[in-house]
């Protein structure tokens, strides 16, 4: 019973191969130069780290949200802390900063270099935003006079931001690394599908991927603390 | 292209790990008959652990067999089969009704236990009777207090704001009227009295950190959780004094945090109670 | 990206400079062997304090002035302090469990293996390996560090259970160290992280041709789902790691009930609950055993075929059952804590789970007897030990079976019968696996061979002293001796237990010396064993196609093409008695196995399920 799932297990759901053992080419893997000859997609390769990446942050989060939602159901659970109005503004640039970014992936697959650095700084300097916002609002906090101390909400509002502050910070590195990539990039580069640079594309997609997780881990925080 | 291990003995290696686990086997064996005598439980003193040292057997009997079979199989599998003459292994790795067979017999095995198991753990947790004598036992770094209830029956509320390291050490709310007959008995230095043949309602607090309520004697063991007031009972069968150890480590004095039960007779456990000072912090 | 600058330098390779090249290498093999080079580091560390353990316990209040004159902290006039005993017990857990056999099996042979066992260059992310690998010195510094610091190290048992873990006020090691184990920890996680996303990447999109999942040798099973294992565990620790973190230096109160007063100070923390720690560390912690045994499991699955001349019995059988403990393992973390005050049905639940752990693990053990059945073995050192692995795996497995019932549980949780079933069953299992694995692929990692007879010796003495020192702590653990206690001399219980604890400390001294001749096998080896060739131990797998040691890129101009599954030992009517896995099929193959496919071009990944299980 096992083995037979597991036998259709290697036939198709994972990267098996075409008719000659070899993977499937990937869209955008270029194909100029080295890795056709070895079957391996360098795009392909990264997209799967970072969904793997992605898959342990969110446990990393699982694990938090299960500690938050077993310690409100005790008694002593008390009072929530008021919800600083600044995050609203803030959500609003993560998602805008979001969307940005995916209009300038967009764009880039049609060749636009253009759109994509401008879209690329504007994501990031957005991103730059919000975690100037994220401050702005524990220090409103901290006036006010709630502490991570306070009580177990303050606790877990300041540890969830922390923590996805971190990971944004990351994110702020990783588009300093796709702008270098995509600053070496001619202006009129044809579109990236029919063979721009392996890196500038491995670059460009996982940042706008990773990007997007964070801005939806961020509304996931922002729901589980307020509006649960 | 001769491999070098051709010549270095594999074969008497292979009767040789023979002849170690044949060895093993019986010095296991032998070594638990000894240890029967010597190194095994202490005597038993509680109406539940008979049912647990039961369990323990049955268990014990199976892995014992288990552990003989397979090793004995180990034995003789490298002893007959050790690279010797000339020929080739089998090339046989695949059978269904044997791969079968030993998925299904471990399963049905732990299937029994599973359910013999379940069923003595959900006595164990039952709840008490209602004639179980009630008594707090409060653990801390590094010994352990118990409080009886008083004549009233009702234990006083706790307030850790009013503890006191001479005069409230129990942290007793003193608004409380019910706490004001509560008995507090340090077990460390002196015993937690028990009624022979009466349930007893442990109810567990720790002031510190974690612990864990251990009798050895009565196959007692429940961890006193800091922030929580957990209960455990038993039934004493056998008058005599005990001993109380800490399970969890709780720090340096670990080691130290012993505390003392006796069991009596109810006409004796009444005359002890009688003949206490309260209030006593 | 990585495979493709691996496979360019492979033919432009040599002009690196020494520090690239054997420091900050990027390659899988040098990362490989630097991991098992510091494990081994600290697998000396992690055994010196088990020795500090053993004197204590075998002689307790007994002065030992050399100590003393070498830890004039911990031992004063020789005299080992319950706070240095317990440092010590904190740090041979720790140790040995995250820096010594997580680190040597994932980090060590499981950058090793991978990519030449499944045909690849180099890992997916040679950088991200390179990152992997040095976070793991600073991890160690830190944690060593913490010996050295006011209080010592952590005292609080490797479980590091809350509040005693986030009380700096509750026990020496508490202050600090404790502080310093968190932070150590968390540094090593993310190296976990990296390299497991590292090695689910590499077997999903680096495999060779023709190497479906199916034609992969168990020992890639093992490592590819303990990978996924790790993913999906370290970041529970990390997450409890940080919030115990925030509770010890920003005051909060995730595992810190409110009201506590430790000595006659009450505590300033507002409420918080214990348990969710210890739900959330042994989320990660019961997986984190089979980190440590999934490994274990394959390699010495591979090793036995190849010393059995026999092919693994039960293939897809070993496969369902890894995959079936991995799974599993994430539902049974409760039964470390069946006295801890948790809802006796979910007692009931997690010995549920418990008890179906042990089916597939009896399906392995089965299986590799199965496998020794009409054998034709070679008693190689690497064999000696997988051998031995398998008896202390059921050694140990058996006392699980007690251990995971809640009512028996309830009598020996927290004694020395714990203590011998994780000796046996994670830590002398996992540690027997590494050694088997050391003498079978030594020659691939250093183009030399280890000593035979050396080897031989070590697995004796190593064998009987791993009985000596953890069986009789079964009968301790049955006479109720709790664990982590520094002296048993005060209970009325333990009085007849002396003797058993001394022959157990001189037992251990001796394991503890006989890996000496381990140490010196290797290093003597490493500069004067004879040189191995290919494939010394005629074995099918793919890393033996490979030169010993195998280049920069591993292998020359060409990948290599998969034709076969890795177990074709002893088919009847092939030339010689195993048949590698580039051999392609038009070659001999064994009759009448009825494979649907006959030559090169018939070969299909899809089909390849097929060849795993031929004959019957």
């Amino acid at each position: 019973m096992a083995s037979r799932t597991l036998g259709k297990l290697s036939r198709e759901t994972l990267p098996a191969a075409d008719g000659d053992g070899r993977r499937p080419p990937v869209p955008g893997d270029g194909g100029g130069h080295e890795p056709g000859s070895e079957g391996i997609s360098p795009v392909a390769t990264a997209r799967t780290g970072l969904w793997i990446f992605l898959v342990a942050v969110t446990m990393l989060f699982i694990a938090f949200t299960a500690s938050y939602l077993s310690r409100r159901t005790a008694p002593d659970w008390g009072a929530q802390i008021p919800l600083p109005p600044i995050l609203w503004l803030n959500t609003i640039l993560l998602l805008v900063g979001s969307g940005v970014l995916e209009r300038a992936r967009r764009r880039w697959r049609l060749g636009d270099v253009r759109t994509l650095r401008r879209g690329l700084l504007v994501a990031a300097g957005l991103g730059g935003v919000f975690l100037a916002g994220q401050l702005a609002a524990w220090r409103q906090l901290a006036l006010a006079g709630v502490f991570m101390r306070s009580n177990p909400h303050s606790a877990f509002f300041y540890l969830l931001t922390a923590v996805h502050a971190l990971h944004l910070l990351g994110g702020l590195g990783a588009f300093g690394y796709a702008l270098s990539r995509v600053a070496g990039l001619p202006v009129a580069a044809g579109p990236a599908v029919t063979g721009g640079p392996v890196s500038v594309t491995a670059a460009v997609e996982g940042v706008g991927l990773y990007w997007h997780f964070l801005a939806a881990l961020w509304l996931y925080v922002f729901i589980l603390l307020f509006f649960l | 292209m001769r491999p070098q291990h051709r010549a270095s003995g594999s074969d008497r290696s292979g009767a040789a790990l023979g002849g170690v686990l044949l060895f093993l086997i019986i010095a296991a064996v032998l070594g638990t008959i000894v240890a029967r005598q010597r190194w095994w439980f202490p005597p038993l003193a509680s109406a539940h652990g008979a049912e647990i040292d039961r369990l323990f057997i049955i268990t014990f009997g199976i892995i014992s067999v288990a552990f003989v079979l397979v090793h004995g199989a180990l034995a003789l599998l490298v002893w007959l089969y050790r690279e010797r003459g000339e020929g080739r292994a089998s090339y046989w790795h695949e059978h269904r009704l044997l791969e079968a067979a030993y998925t299904i017999v471990p399963a049905v095995v732990m299937a029994g236990l599973t359910l013999t198991a379940a069923g003595l753990w959900s006595r164990m947790y039952s709840a008490p009777p209602p004639d179980a004598l009630v008594v707090e036992v409060r653990a801390e770094q590094f010994g352990w207090k118990a409080r009886y209830p008083g004549p009233d029956g009702t234990f006083g509320r706790i307030d850790p704001k009013q503890f006191h390291p001479t005069q409230n050490r129990m942290a007793l709310d003193r608004a409380d009227p019910a706490g004001s007959d509560d008995l507090v008995v340090d077990i460390s230095t002196g015993e937690l009295h028990l009624v022979v043949n009466r349930p007893a309602e442990i109810r567990l607090r720790s002031k510190d950190v974690l612990h864990s309520f251990f009798v050895p004697a009565f196959r007692v063991k429940q961890d006193a959780v800091p922030g929580i007031t957990l209960s455990t009972w038993f039934t004493p069968t056998r008058t005599g004094s005990y001993e109380i150890a800490c399970a969890e480590l709780c720090g340096v004095g670990h080691y130290v945090m012993r505390g003392k039960i006796v069991v009596q007779t109810q006409q004796e456990f009444d005359a002890w109670l009688a003949a206490q000072a309260r209030p006593d912090y | 990206m990585g495979a493709v600058t691996a496979h360019a330098e492979a033919h432009a390779g040599h002009e690196l400079s020494f520090w690239r090249k054997y420091i900050f290498s990027t390659d899988h093999k040098i990362i490989g062997i630097q991991y098992a080079f510091t494990s081994m580091f600290m697998a000396v560390i992690g055994g010196l304090l088990a020795m500090f353990i053993r004197l204590q316990l075998g002689w307790p209040g007994r002065t030992w002035p050399i100590l003393g004159s070498l830890f004039p902290g911990g031992m004063p006039g020789g005299e080992m302090t319950p706070a240095f005993y317990l440092a010590s017990v904190t740090m041979h857990g720790t140790i040995m469990v995250f820096f010594v056999l997580t680190t040597l099996l994932t980090g060590g042979f499981g950058n090793f293996l991978i990519p030449l066992q499944i045909g690849a260059r180099d890992m997916a992310f040679p950088f991200l390996n390179m990152l992997s690998y040095w976070l793991y010195p600073p991890a160690i510094i830190v944690l060593l560090a913490s010996f050295f610091v006011s209080g010592g190290a952590a005292g609080g048992g490797w479980t590091a259970y809350a509040p005693l873990s986030a009380l700096p006020q509750a026990a020496p090691g508490s202050g600090l160290g404790q502080t310093l184990w968190l932070v150590s920890l968390a540094l090593l996680i993310v190296a976990f992280l990296f390299g497991s996303l590292n090695y689910i990447t590499t077997v999903f999109h680096l495999r060779a041709r023709g190497m479906s999942m199916l034609r992969l040798p168990l020992t890639i099973w093992g490592l590819f789902v303990t990978a996924i294992l790790s993913l999906l565990a370290f970041p529970v620790l990390l997450a409890a790691a940080i919030m115990l973190l925030f509770d010890r230096l920003g005051g909060t109160s995730f595992f810190v009930p409110a009201g506590l007063i430790v000595g006659s100070v009450p505590v300033d923390h507002a409420g918080g609950n214990p348990l969710l720690w210890q739900h959330l560390f042994w989320f990660l912690g019961h997986p984190e055993v089979y980190v440590l045994i999934l490994p274990p499991m394959g390699m010495i699955s591979d090793i036995l075929a190849a010393n059995a001349r026999k092919p693994i019995f039960g293939y897809r059988f070993m496969v369902a059952s890894i995959v079936s403990i991995a799974g599993l393992s994430f539902l049974v973390w409760g039964h470390h804590m069946y006295t801890s005050g948790m809802h006796p049905l979910l007692g009931t639940a997690f010995m549920t789970t418990t008890l179906i752990i042990a089916v597939p693990s009896a399906i392995k053990t089965f299986n590799w007897l199965a496998t020794l059945w009409r054998a034709r073995i070679r008693f190689t050192s690497a064999m000696l030990f997988a051998l031995g692995f398998i008896s202390f795996f059921v050694t140990g497995g058996l006392t699980g079976i007690v251990l995971g019932q809640p009512p028996v549980d309830v009598y020996f949780q927290d004694t020395f019968f714990v203590v011998a079933h994780l000796h046996f069953v994670m830590a002398s299992a996992a540690l027997f696996a590494s050694f088997a694995g050391t003498y079978f692929w030594f020659p691939k990692m250093f183009g030399r061979m280890m000593s035979e007879r050396l080897g031989k010796w070590h697995f004796w003495f190593s064998f009987v002293g791993i009985y000596a020192t953890f069986f009789p702590m079964h009968y301790v653990g049955i006479m109720g001796m709790m664990r982590r206690i520094y002296s048993p001399a005060l209970y009325a219980h333990l009085q007849g237990v002396q003797p058993l604890n001394v022959f157990i400390s001189i037992a251990a001294l001796g394991l503890f010396a006989a890996q000496f001749i381990f140490l010196f096998n290797f290093f003597w080896s490493l500069f004067r064993g004879p040189k191995a060739e290919r494939d010394p131990w005629r074995a099918t797998t793919l890393e033996w196609q490979a030169d010993s040691p195998p280049p920069h890129g591993n292998w020359g101009e060409h990948l290599p093409v998969v034709y076969r599954w890795a177990y074709e030992y002893s088919a009847p009517d092939a030339a010689e008695d195993f048949v590698p896995q580039t051999v392609p099929s038009g070659e001999p193959v064994p009759a009448g196995d009825g494979r649907g496919h006959a030559g090169r071009g018939g070969e299909t990944p899809g089909g390849t399920h097929g060849s795993a299980h031929g004959g019957g």
